[in-house]
């Protein structure tokens, strides 16, 4: 089973793979050894790959047909609507898809949160995340910018004028940015070229985030080191393969429903627009999973203060493995962070509501509340917990709670089974 | 698994949610039975016929349609006119086409691969013509509007007496769905205005919703084909994931764990 005895049995295969080792490669993945007890939670790193996959191929055959061109993007766009073959189909995958990916990708972290999968010996794996959704994030903006409608242009407009908030270069940062002194031509074009780079930039780093995952191998529910392989894992293949493939089926249902139902439900309708810089839509918002950034940044009353604030949020992720000081990877066995999980949940989702919301009155004022928790969470209650906590008794391996060995496990098990 | 379930439709309502999240702005809009909608929604041919004469009767006066072209009337899941209606649809139009070998430019009738003629050469002189308002291109109207087909459908007939306590400027008319309530277009349509064809009695109502079938068709002119391939789509997916769950099912019976 393990990596350094396998030999291919054929000659053929042994005189190829001792010049490229491609597949020891494939070995390695199809017997990874792998914590049984994963449950659907773990499901969504495939599924993201899936994600990244189609926006590539979808991507790719839309570059075939859009022009950019401010003249031109917008009518191309309806081109490939009426006139390509299946270009309706292509491009609403496609822009579903992103939507499909943001979901994936919220998940993803969320169970990351959970079951503290970023804690020792993981760090790599979830900063490499965190770049990733970063860069997600990016790209997913750029792309939003392509059709040239008016909640592409203003959308543009707005957030690239964050740059100016900088003191003394923000202004030039922000000339440069657009290649002009205002959301022009050169702004596509080049907004046009990142958005084609980005997404490959991004597989590189999930090649890296995967083969981080299988130093230490996959965290699991229980969140305790395992021994690999034992009876404790099954191999990658057939065990996890099914699995995640029955996971990704349910998961294209939805996006399906979109795609075919829906297509237009998740994107704004001035995008039908076609983008006038004469004319300001009544509201700017970005698309849904960006809503609670832009509360944040909406909630800070000056201007600088509030671009930092924005990517403060994001970046203090990059640092939690060392702001959560608990030793207990699981939530399964902390029961006081498993409520303040919860908080931050519903805290992230009210600040995707209120970001939908103009930014006044009440709604401005949960937006800063909801804020000030979202840094309190992770500045103040993550350290703290740890410390404070009384955690419940961990077991030895996952072969005990999956069995049902001592009542204390039976306790555990029932506490994950009513979390998944 | 039943959480997982639960969890999607929570995560979907929530985005579904947001996208309607100035729901506080907006007005009941008139509804009716839009055959279009639902899985196996398809275009009434009848609807979109007279919503084309509609259109080109009263609303192509004002208001372009430059992504279509004439060919697209004779296409599967659109009015269908026959080959033989378009081209005649078509020939009706004068096209400026050219330079010749000449070096001028010159007029002929249209043909099926013509996109639909604009009313104006340019967006000034549509605006010059219309007291400097621009009369929005039609192509994509109602994906370009927040409350899409039952919006349109509500303007066409939401035209009211202004409240004593609007005043209008002059060219400037009330509208009880217009997003606040003035709009610079004159009531386009009114019982009788136009003959249709085929019989049908040319009532304020049916019009708007003739013309209102024929928008959404020109915004999505493959919606019978996406609706026809997503519920094969869509079987077929849930046919593979009862068959997957059961091999996966199988394949674990093998470890005591559970899936």
């Amino acid at each position: 089973m393990s990596d350094h005895d396998y030999r291919p049995k054929s000659k053929v295969g042994q005189w190829f793979n001792d010049r490229l080792p491609l597949l020891t490669l494939a070995n390695h993945l199809t017997d990874y050894p792998t914590p049984k007890n994963l449950n659907y939670w773990w499901t969504f790193g495939g599924i993201l790959t899936f994600c990244l996959i189609t926006q590539i191929v979808t991507g790719l055959t839309l570059a075939m047909h859009y022009i950019a061109h401010a003249d031109m993007a917008f009518e191309s766009v309806e081109h490939i609507m009426r006139d390509v073959n299946y270009g309706w189909l292509i491009r609403y995958i496609h822009a579903n898809g992103a939507s499909m990916f943001f979901l994936a990708v919220y998940i993803h972290i969320f169970r990351s949160l959970f079951y503290g999968s970023y804690k020792s010996p993981r760090e790599i794996i979830w900063i490499l995340g965190i770049i990733i959704y970063l860069l997600m994030m990016a790209a997913a903006f750029m792309g939003y910018v392509l059709p040239w409608g008016q909640m592409s242009f203003w959308g543009a407009t707005v957030i690239t004028n964050l740059f100016s908030a900088i003191p003394l270069v923000g202004e030039g940062i922000v000339t440069w940015l657009w290649g002009g002194y205002s959301v022009d031509n050169p702004t596509l074009t080049r907004f046009f070229t990142l958005h084609y780079l980005i997404p490959f930039l991004i597989l590189g780093l999930v090649v890296l985030h995967i083969w981080a995952l299988h130093v230490p191998g996959n965290n699991n529910p229980v969140g305790i080191d395992i021994k690999k392989p034992s009876k404790d894992t099954v191999p990658f293949h057939p065990y996890i393969v099914i699995k995640d493939g029955f996971a990704l089926l349910m998961f294209m249902i939805v996006f399906a429903f979109f795609v075919f139902y829906a297509p237009n439900i998740l994107g704004h309708a001035d995008n039908y627009i076609e983008a006038n810089p004469m004319v300001t839509p009544a509201h700017i918002v970005p698309e849904w999973y960006l809503l609670p950034f832009y509360a944040i940044l909406r909630s800070v009353p000056d201007k600088l203060l509030g671009v930092v604030a924005m990517l403060s949020a994001i970046l203090i992720l990059a640092v939690l493995p060392w702001l959560d000081t608990s030793k207990i990877r699981s939530a399964v066995f902390r029961p006081l962070y498993k409520q303040f999980y919860w908080i931050l949940v519903a805290d992230v989702l009210i600040l995707g509501y209120v970001g939908a919301m103009p930014a006044e009155g009440l709604y401005l004022l949960i937006a800063r509340v909801a804020t000030a928790y979202y840094f309190l969470h992770f500045l103040v209650i993550l350290p703290v917990l740890g410390f404070k906590e009384k955690t419940l008794p961990v077991p030895l391996s996952i072969t005990e709670p999956v069995l049902g060995g001592s009542p204390n496990l039976a306790a555990a098990r029932n506490k994950e089974s009513k979390i998944e | 698994m039943k959480n997982l379930f639960k969890l999607f439709s929570i995560i979907i309502l929530i985005i579904a949610s947001n996208s309607y999240s100035f729901a506080a702005e907006k007005v009941e809009y008139l509804k009716t039975d839009w055959s279009f909608k639902g899985l196996f929604g398809k275009f009434d041919r009848a609807s979109l016929q007279r919503g084309y004469q509609v259109y080109t009767e009263v609303c192509a006066s004002c208001h372009s349609m430059k992504y279509l072209s004439y060919r697209n009337l004779a296409e599967p899941g659109g009015p269908e006119f026959s080959e033989a209606q378009a081209k005649a649809i078509a020939a009706s139009f004068e096209v400026t086409d050219g330079p010749n070998s000449d070096g001028e430019m010159f007029t002929r009738p249209g043909k099926l691969s013509d996109k639909f003629v604009m009313p104006y050469d340019n967006v000034k002189a549509a605006q010059a013509a219309n007291g400097g308002a621009y009369p929005p291109d039609m192509s994509v109207l109602v994906k370009a509007r927040g409350g899409g087909v039952d919006y349109i459908y509500s303007l066409l007939q939401g035209y009211e007496e202004a409240p004593s306590n609007v005043s209008l400027d002059d060219g400037v008319y009330y509208n009880k769905y217009m997003y606040g309530n003035k709009i610079r277009m004159a009531a386009p349509l009114s019982d009788g205005l136009v003959e249709y064809g085929d019989g049908t009695s040319a009532t304020l109502e049916q019009m708007s919703k003739d013309v209102t079938t024929f928008l959404m068709w020109s915004a999505e002119p493959h919606l019978e084909a996406r609706h026809q391939m997503g519920f094969k789509a869509i079987v077929y997916l849930i046919i593979l994931t009862v068959l997957v769950y059961f091999s996966m099912k199988k394949i674990w019976s093998r470890v005591e764990s559970e899936v």
